[in-house]
């Protein structure tokens, strides 16, 4: 504790500030070659920034095109390159660099450590996850292909087999899904590893797994699960070019070979991703919801074996996603029964969430409404899961704008909205400034409203018939007025997110300052000043309990005489 | 929000069961079924609606109310509240009662599977074998030697002599999927792979369908295009295998894409000239029977995305 109060300087909010004179191009040379992890966190995070608004270019296109029936806003071929760069710009360049920045940025920070295990490694991850991001981007301008624009992958985000066999596809469009995609991967597994070293061996003195904050739990079972996901993909896209390039048949039908076992390898690694994209998002919920509700998280044993549980039998469901494909009803038991079994450790969770913010006090900053938000989507989220877990009801319902409805609800409703509390949490962190509240609730009130608009709606046209990836439809199906309104909220969605923009922009001009802790917060982050130094602590604290700053403000009843 | 989700279901019933300004016939809604897999599925669908919605009702109640009742007043006096970690009884039952939902939940499911998947099939049943291609159905009843495309006529299925239809799925090129809501879930056609399902109409009537796997092309036209062909006086003149056209004072249309020219030999067979053709058919035939038809320019784009089909 004496440690730790050294860690609180006397000049506090002390900003880490350029020397006078240096020039743009030191500044940018500085952040190209830097192997800190917090400014590669910020460089991360950016990044995912900016494809999540190009991610929402194409949904904005894909929306207005199919606002009305009989459209002709964009060609059938242009629609199915939007689909397809929409679903891979958000997973791959959007979701997970947001996942990977943070996890960065925070976990050195929050276990008392001066950096990741492996600095280089790190660069060299962000670079590779970069650079194919860019690759798979250059296919609009690269290549020949298809007429219009470019070369873009058009297959589909999962792009199945044999559609993206030579016969199908003829031009380079699945080229540059399968390699600016693999090369991400590269990157993915190199900050795995990282991850998972860093926790397992750079804890400071008296942090032992079980005195860890959970967003470090979370993040060592997510690390884990990158490595175990991420292989199967790599392996199928190094064999899908095999098949397009020397003579290969693995997923050539023509030749014999199977369209089933690209769906197995690909859905291997497409489920636990969905659970490396949303753990994170628990990770800052179980972070942000004690701190606006005054009170410790409820249970956090239990979180830890729940996260744990999530892991492993979150890789035994993956067949869910084939249902339809014609496999056995043993084996279509088979994974209804274990679909529907990771429900209860995740259910489990949104019960210790509603036990954290009870008998508390809660404030509703941003962080805690967009928190709020998020208990109240993945809960419907969770449910719709449980529908689709229901084997024959998945008959009627997958490859339907009912399956389109349930994932944004989990990856906008819940890990959007996750992503946005996280950063109004700990962007006075990271840049020493707040952001502006009442743009924040602007954000969240209009990008609340928009997403049901969008996403309760859209369950509906699911039910009527309506498949996915269709780029128009006729108007006697009844799905015109409800398309319609399902691009309304979109637009709603858009304004938040420009709003959110306007607000980073301008409060890292103009905000307020943060100080270390702005939040009254107990985990070892808000010990250090706003932004951190670059060796973050002067001297490596120690701790002994979950939360250090809680013992430090409460030293009368600290958390070790109760944990 | 409550309300908008109310409003929603209402104009989801509306389009479901009255069809503001659609026909009927075209709204393909799960929850209208007419085959006896549709309402299996329907009978789970309502089951297991009932207790997620039970669960939705609880879990959100106490969020409402946590949300409400622990906030902080503004007459707070700023002191922190008791720190409670955990209870293990609570943490029991909320791990029992989920896992008893689940069983539950699981074995009606199971039995569902095995309901419609491991169906015996019927001494009455009637075969029909599928084939997707890139964009059209292929649809053959091999016990008649009949070939035909884009559309299926099976018989109605009687409680007392149940005459179901089996369909064997197959492709010939990409993965396709069979989707008539009305009739069953759906399907894949997988390319080197052989797929069962079946259909049990109960009554008589137009089930429209649709592939579930996204077409490159202009599906939604190439529908709608055959309805015009049924819908105006083609039909009077012109038979078509496969729909309701039957008339023989024109050309048999059937495999009209493997001749070489329209209108015996007057034009080489392409897409403009077949266009241009039913446009005016006196251009290229004066003194010809087949008057214009007097469509609008989306009626012929689509009339003709649905010709080209006629291989």
């Amino acid at each position: 504790m004496d440690t730790l109060a050294h860690q609180i300087p006397s000049a506090a909010g002390m900003a880490e500030v350029a020397p006078p004179g240096k020039a743009v191009l030191d500044h940018l040379h500085e952040w190209v070659v830097t192997v800190d992890h917090k400014k590669l966190g910020l460089m991360y995070i950016i990044y995912a920034i900016f494809f999540l608004l190009v991610g929402g270019v194409e949904a904005m296109m894909i929306r207005f095109q199919l606002a009305v029936p009989n459209n002709h806003l964009v060609s059938p071929q242009a629609f199915n390159q939007l689909f397809t760069m929409h679903g891979t710009t958000m997973i791959f360049l959007a979701a997970m660099p947001f996942i990977f920045g943070f996890a960065n940025y925070l976990v050195p920070l929050m276990i008392g450590a001066r950096d990741m295990a492996f600095p280089r490694l790190n660069a060299f991850g962000f670079w590779l996850t970069a650079f194919g991001g860019l690759l798979l981007y250059f296919s609009l301008i690269g290549g020949e292909g298809m007429a219009g624009a470019g070369s873009a992958p058009d297959v589909g985000w999962f792009a199945y087999s044999p559609l993206t066999s030579k016969a199908f596809s003829k031009g380079h469009s699945t080229d540059y899904w399968t390699l600016g995609v693999l090369v991400g991967g590269f990157g993915s597994i190199a900050t795995a590893i990282n991850i998972l070293t860093t926790i397992i061996c750079l804890r400071c003195p008296g942090m032992t797994l079980m005195k860890m904050p959970l967003l470090a739990w979370l993040y060592l079972v997510v690390g884990g699960m990158v490595l175990f996901a991420v292989s199967p993909l790599t392996a199928a896209q190094i064999m899908l070019l095999l098949d397009r390039f020397l003579g290969a048949h693995f997923f050539d039908t023509q030749a014999g070979g199977s369209a089933v076992l690209w769906m197995h390898f690909f859905w291997i690694f497409g489920h636990p991703e969905v659970y490396i994209l949303v753990i994170p998002a628990f990770a800052f919920a179980s972070e942000i919801i004690p701190v606006f509700s005054r009170k410790a998280i409820f249970g956090y044993p239990v979180m830890v074996g729940a996260t744990v549980a999530i892991g492993f039998v979150s890789v035994s469901v993956w067949a869910h996603h084939m249902f339809a494909v014609g496999m056995s009803s043993a084996s279509n038991t088979f994974f209804a029964i274990s679909t529907m079994l990771v429900g209860v450790p995740t259910g489990m969770k949104i019960f210790n969430w509603i036990g954290t913010m009870w008998g508390g006090k809660i404030r509703f900053a941003t962080p805690m409404l967009f928190s709020i938000g998020f208990l109240c989507q993945f809960l419907i989220a969770g449910l719709t899961g449980i529908m689709l877990a229901a084997t024959p009801f998945d008959w009627q319902l997958t490859d339907s704008y009912f399956v389109i409805a349930h994932f944004h609800y989990v990856i906008v409703g819940a890990i959007v909205f996750m992503i946005f509390a996280a950063i109004y949490y700990w962007f006075p962190k990271a840049s020493g400034r707040m952001l502006d509240e009442t743009l924040g609730k602007w954000h969240f009130w209009m990008f609340l409203i928009g997403f049901h608009l969008t996403f309760d709606t859209m369950h509906i046209p699911g039910i009527l018939g309506m498949p996915r990836r269709i780029y128009t439809y006729a108007a006697d199906r009844g799905w015109g007025t409800l398309n319609m309104i399902c691009t309304v909220g979109a637009v709603f969605q858009a304004a938040g997110l420009l709003v959110f923009v306007l607000n980073i922009v301008r409060s890292l001009r103009k905000g307020q300052p943060a100080g270390n802790d702005p939040w009254d917060a107990w985990t070892l982050e808000w010990a250090t000043p706003s932004p951190p130094p670059e060796y973050n602590f002067a001297e490596i604290p120690m701790v002994r309990s979950r939360r250090p700053l809680w013992d430090l403000k409460h030293p009368t009843d600290p958390d070790w005489k109760y944990e | 929000m409550i309300r908008i989700w109310l409003t929603m279901l209402l104009l989801a019933q509306q389009c479901v069961y009255g069809g503001a300004q659609t026909d009927p016939s075209s709204v393909t809604s799960v929850f209208a079924p007419e085959s006896t897999p549709a309402h299996s599925i329907l009978h789970l669908v309502h089951f297991v609606f009932v207790i997620t919605g039970s669960i939705f009702v609880v879990v959100f109640g106490l969020l409402v109310y946590a949300v409400v009742r622990f906030r902080r007043r503004a007459d707070d006096d700023g002191k922190e509240p008791a720190q409670v970690y955990g209870s293990n009884p609570v943490e029991m039952a909320w791990t029992v009662v989920p896992l008893l939902i689940v069983v539950v939940l699981t074995l009606t499911t199971a039995r569902i599977i095995q309901d419609i998947q491991d169906a015996p099939k019927p001494a009455g049943a009637l075969d029909v074998q599928v084939v997707g291609h890139q964009f059209w159905w292929e649809i053959r009843y091999p016990k008649y030697a009949i070939v035909t495309a884009n559309e299926m006529h099976v018989p109605v299925s009687l409680a007392h002599n149940r005459t179901p239809t089996f369909l064997d799925l197959r492709s010939a090129d990409v993965t396709h999927s069979f989707w008539v809501p009305r009739l069953a879930g759906k399907t894949e056609l997988v390319p080197n792979k052989i797929n069962t399902m079946w259909i049990e109409p109960q009554r008589t009537g137009l089930f429209l369908g649709q592939c579930a796997k996204y077409c490159a092309a202009s599906a939604p036209a190439v529908a709608a295009g055959r309805r015009v062909f049924e819908r105006t006086s083609c039909i009077n003149c012109h038979a078509l295998n496969g729909t309701a056209g039957n008339g023989r004072f024109g050309p048999d249309l059937t495999h009209l894409m493997s001749r070489d020219t329209l209108a015996s030999g007057v034009v080489k067979n392409t897409a403009e000239n077949l266009r241009a053709w039913i446009k005016t058919p006196d251009r290229f035939k004066p003194g010809v029977l087949m008057p214009a038809m007097n469509l609008n320019d989306q009626e012929l784009d689509q009339l003709v995305a649905y010709l080209v089909t006629l291989k």
